[in-house]
This record gives structure tokens, C-alpha cells and sequence, in this order.
């Protein structure tokens, strides 16, 4: 009797893979569904007053259970209209410029500060590089250092690398649970490595981006549980996870003066590798 | 029949009796595609005498050409410990190692004090053939300490840029790097101590997006490529050819985002005046 063809071993499913996708999934609740949830009486500030209003960052004032915060997030799209409009996400230096605007503006009235980040970079384009990209993102690292009064940042999706850290100098940075935060995408990854990109999930595991690889690190504060399957099949419950960090994070970080402040997020980066050398 | 045929005897000549060896002699320019002699280029700092072509040199090299002899090498111990077990075509260890002979540094950046033109400075120069100038912790850290002791002495800061970006082997910990070195400018700031940045060829990526764009002088070598995304994954995204001279110094200085363009020969002379404007008199 002919031997039956057998079916190959699957391959163990790659877990840093499965989170990039999740964080990436086309139904997971983005900035502006957080806003509406955990926010009340939420109304945009838009423009850096010198270029333009970047649809792809969204910041405005609002109150988080009565309390007076100022909000900035990345924004992306959910059908092709609104993702084409934000840009998939990806900032361009007037948004960041503006990121940065309704933050100072925010110190000078004593107001905390909450960021979502949650893009798959800055935008890598001819008029974002004659606009000054990175000159717009290495400002905002250095002011944000500056910023008085408490910043929490949540990466809710997607932390992609220079575009998600330039809102994200915080006080308290906390990943949901199946966020990312990266050096590189996956598949920009792959391609330089293995000079392909479809290798892209060995490039995820490889980079170590998942939440419990970056607080093993000691990159980030904390980790932001989801309901089951994901914050995709149930923004509420994600939100009501989010929002229980937030009140904690807001309260404990309300207890620091202004001086505190800056000197509890300066030594919080400052010490940040210095464990591997 | 030919009434011309070559003697065929004549062309074997004895291999190596007579001739000169001229290997190494000469070089042919990157910019002009003309030979030069390679005593001239190393006379001019390795500018083409003919064309002006800034040639990449390393950290070393750099030093000499700032300093006003001696200098003191800082922090030179520091090196990185593979956090993530990265592993590409070769393990990121061995990728170090390898480096590390090659390049006689422990990581892509030389920290150091001395004088420039009598003025005590410390100077960070980044070495772009130590895995493409690239920023893991160890850069991070050594930039980091040379801004505090900057602050501690009130000593100019220097540094000089050469990098494609963060490091990816090092993954987010490079990330990091960028906001612990952009806090630290921040204090130096609040300090009024001047820092100048030199971008020099090539300067993209993380690097770009944190302490080189953050000078009291952001200054440039002619030509040098300087942005924030590669030209390679620019022309990827948008799917057309990238304009002639599309991020090199000249352009950004035309879009204000240099303060000057500045030849190498000029360089020290540049950061003296520049220092004399800002901190007075030696």
C-alpha cells in the first residue's frame, strides 16, 4: 500500500507575529474611539499655526471623570476614505508641531496630559522631509522633557519607532496588551536582514516589540490588559481597562510638584539601557 | 592579408620586472570621477582637490582635524551586552566582535575633551563604519555623560553626526536612546551651554530626529546626505524618482533646515568663532 501523504508539523505559531497583527487589526478601536469613551466634553484644537492641521494626530481638550486633561493621539483610519484622509496614521512634522503646541499650552495651565500613540511611523514623504521631519520629532522629545505637569502615554496599537515616540516622553507609558512598540516595522526589518520582507514574523520575534518584552526590558511602566480575543472585539471593555490605568497613573502623578515632575521623567529615560552595557 | 601584425613576442614582457607599482597610488574621486593623487586627498582632509567632494572619514580622523592635540578619550570601556539575543545573518555578538577588531572601538562613537583653539570642549564624533554609525545604548549613554559633564564643567558641546539611525539589533532600547539623549539637551539648554551639531555624511534616521537636529548650530558638510527616512524607502512610499540632490545639505539649507553649510577645511575655525560669539574670550 502507498504510504498516505502526511501533513508537515505546523510551525509553532510565532506569538510576537500574531500580536503585530493584532495590533494592526482593521477593527481595533482607535484614538478618537477612546476619546469618546473615556472623555467628556471633548473638543479638537487644531493646527500648529505656522503650516497646517495634520489630520493624522488629534489633540484637543477635554475632561477625564472631571478633571481637566489635554489629549493628543494618532489617528487612523477605518474605511479607505478616512484612512487615505489620516494618512494611515503616519504624521507629518506640522503634526507634531501641533502635538507639541496644545502640550505647552497645557503645562502653562497646570493641565495633565494624555497621548495614544498609535501610527505605523512618521511619514516617510518629499514634503515631510522638506517640512523638517525629524526636526519636528527631536523637538518634541526635547520639550516634552520639558513639560511640567504629568504625561501618561498608552500605545494602543502600533508604537512605530521615531513617529510614536515623539508623543511618547511620559511619566507613565503603558502598552495594551497586544500593542507593539518598535525600533522598525517587522517588514522593514526582514528586508534589511534576511533581505526579504516576507520574513517579517521571524523580524517581529526578533525585534522583541511585544508588551511583556518591553516591560521586561524596563521600557515601559505597565501593561493594560483587553477583554478576550482582543480590544477589537469589545472597545468598551478596552476602554474601561484604560481608564482604570489613567485614573491611577493621574492620581499618583498628582502628588508631584512641578519639580518632581520633570525630574521623575528625565530619570526614568535617563536610566533606560544602561542596564545591558 | 594584414600588411600590419603585432609581434606577439612584445607583450611578454617579464611580469613584474620593470613595472611600477602604482596600487593604492591613486584614486579615483567619488564626486568627479577623476584620478587624484591619494597624498593629495589626505592632505586635504580627504576633500577632493578637484571638485570639493567630501569623502566620509572616521571618528579618529575627525578628532584630529577639532582638536588642538591632544585630547582625553572618555567612557571608552562602555560596551553593549546584546539584549534582545539578536540574531540576522550572523549573531549580533559576533556582528560586534567583528566590528570591534575591524574598527579597534567598542561601539560607533568616540567621546572626548580637550581644546579647540584653547577652549576646553568636549567632543563626540560617531565612527560610520562601526555597523553604519548606528545608535544602541552604548551611543546613547556615552552622548548622554559627555552632555553632563558638559553641564558640570560648562564646557562646549560638539557632536559630530554620522549614522544611519538607531540601532535595530538593539531594537527598542535604541529607540529609548533618542529620548534619554534629547532629555539630557534639555537640561544642557536650561544650562545655556552651547552645543553645536556637524552633520556630516550620511546622518538619517533616529539620529536626524533627536540631538542633530537639536543644536544651538545645526551646521553641515557640503553634500552630505541628511533626513529622516532613507531616500531608498522614501522613493518605496511614494513610488517615484526622488529629485537631484534631494536631502543633501544644500537642500535642507534652502528649506531652513541648517543653519550653514560649512567645507571641511573651514570646520574648525567655524567652531571657534561660533564659540568665541556664544561663550566670549578664551
Amino acid at each position: 500500500m502507498e504510504p498516505q501523504p502526511v501533513a508537515a508539523p505546523e510551525a509553532p505559531p510565532n506569538e510576537a507575529w500574531q500580536r503585530v497583527q493584532l495590533a494592526r487589526h482593521p477593527k481595533r478601536p482607535h484614538t478618537l474611539d477612546y476619546i469618546q469613551r473615556l472623555f467628556t466634553e471633548f473638543h479638537e484644537i487644531h493646527g500648529d499655526r505656522s503650516y497646517g492641521d495634520d489630520p493624522a494626530i488629534v489633540s484637543g481638550m477635554g475632561f477625564f471623570e472631571d478633571r481637566p486633561v489635554m489629549i493628543v493621539g494618532e489617528q487612523k483610519g477605518r474605511d479607505t476614505k478616512q484612512k487615505l484622509y489620516r494618512n494611515f496614521g503616519m504624521p507629518k512634522p506640522e503634526g507634531y508641531r501641533k502635538a507639541i503646541r496644545v502640550m505647552q499650552v497645557a503645562a502653562k495651565f497646570g493641565r495633565p496630559i494624555v497621548t495614544f500613540l498609535d501610527t505605523p511611523g512618521a511619514y516617510p514623504g518629499i514634503d515631510a522631509e522638506e517640512r523638517g521631519q525629524a526636526e519636528a520629532i527631536a523637538r518634541n522629545l526635547r520639550e516634552m522633557a520639558r513639560i511640567n505637569t504629568p504625561i501618561v502615554c498608552i500605545c494602543i496599537g502600533e508604537g512605530g519607532s521615531g513617529g510614536a515616540l515623539a508623543l511618547g516622553v511620559g511619566n507613565h507609558v503603558y502598552l495594551l496588551e497586544n500593542a507593539i512598540y518598535s525600533v522598525i516595522s517587522p517588514e522593514s526589518c526582514a528586508a534589511i536582514i534576511y533581505r526579504e520582507s516576507a520574513r517579517a514574523a521571524e523580524a517581529a520575534a526578533a525585534l522583541r516589540l511585544t508588551a511583556e518584552d518591553l516591560l521586561r526590558l524596563g521600557l515601559i511602566d505597565g501593561i493594560i490588559p483587553e477583554p478576550p480575543g482582543g480590544a477589537q472585539e469589545d472597545a468598551d471593555a478596552a476602554a474601561a481597562c484604560v481608564r482604570e490605568s489613567l485614573r491611577w497613573s493621574l492620581d499618583q502623578l498628582g502628588l508631584l510638584s512641578a519639580e518632581e515632575i520633570v525630574a521623575h521623567r528625565y530619570e526614568k529615560f535617563r536610566q533606560m539601557g544602561n542596564f545591558f552595557l | 592579408m594584414p600588411w600590419f601584425k603585432r609581434e606577439k613576442t612584445i607583450g611578454t614582457l617579464e611580469a613584474g620586472a620593470k613595472s611600477v607599482r602604482t596600487e593604492g597610488l591613486w584614486l579615483k574621486c567619488e564626486g568627479c570621477r577623476q584620478i587624484i593623487w591619494k597624498k593629495d586627498l589626505e592632505a586635504n582632509h580627504q576633500v577632493c582637490p578637484k571638485c570639493e567632494n567630501h569623502s566620509r572619514i572616521d571618528a579618529a580622523a575627525r578628532l584630529a582635524l577639532l582638536f588642538d592635540g591632544e585630547y582625553e578619550v572618555l567612557d571608552a570601556g562602555l560596551t553593549s551586552s546584546d539584549p534582545l539575543d539578536f540574531v540576522d545573518s550572523k549573531p549580533y555578538r559576533e556582528r560586534l566582535a567583528s566590528m570591534r577588531s575591524a574598527t579597534g572601538l567598542t561601539d560607533a562613537l568616540i567621546s572626548a575633551c580637550g581644546t579647540l583653539e584653547g577652549r576646553p570642549v568636549q567632543i563626540c564624533s560617531m565612527e560610520p563604519k562601526f555597523i553604519g554609525g548606528s545608535m544602541g545604548c552604548v551611543v546613547g549613554e556615552k552622548i548622554t555623560r559627555a552632555i553632563e559633564r558638559s553641564i558640570a564643567q560648562r564646557a562646549p558641546l560638539i557632536i559630530v553626526s554620522a549614522s544611519g539611525g538607531a540601532r535595530m539589533q538593539e531594537g527598542a532600547i535604541s529607540l529609548m536612546q533618542m529620548a534619554k539623549i534629547s532629555g539630557a539637551l534639555m537640561r544642557l539648554d536650561q544650562a545655556a551651554i552651547t552645543y553645536i551639531s556637524v552633520l556630516t555624511d550620511q546622518t538619517t534616521g533616529g539620529v536626524t530626529a533627536s540631538f542633530a537636529m537639536l543644536g544651538d548650530l545645526n551646521i553641515a558638510e557640503p553634500g552630505a546626505l541628511i533626513g529622516f527616512a532613507g531616500p531608498r524607502v522614501i522613493e518605496q512610499t511614494i513610488r517615484q524618482k526622488l529629485p537631484d540632490g534631494f536631502q543633501r545639505s544644500e537642500f535642507l539649507l534652502k528649506h531652513g533646515m541648517l543653519d550653514d553649510v560649512v567645507p571641511r577645511k573651514e570646520l574648525k575655525p567655524y567652531i571657534a568663532t561660533a564659540l568665541r560669539f556664544f561663550c566670549g574670550p578664551v
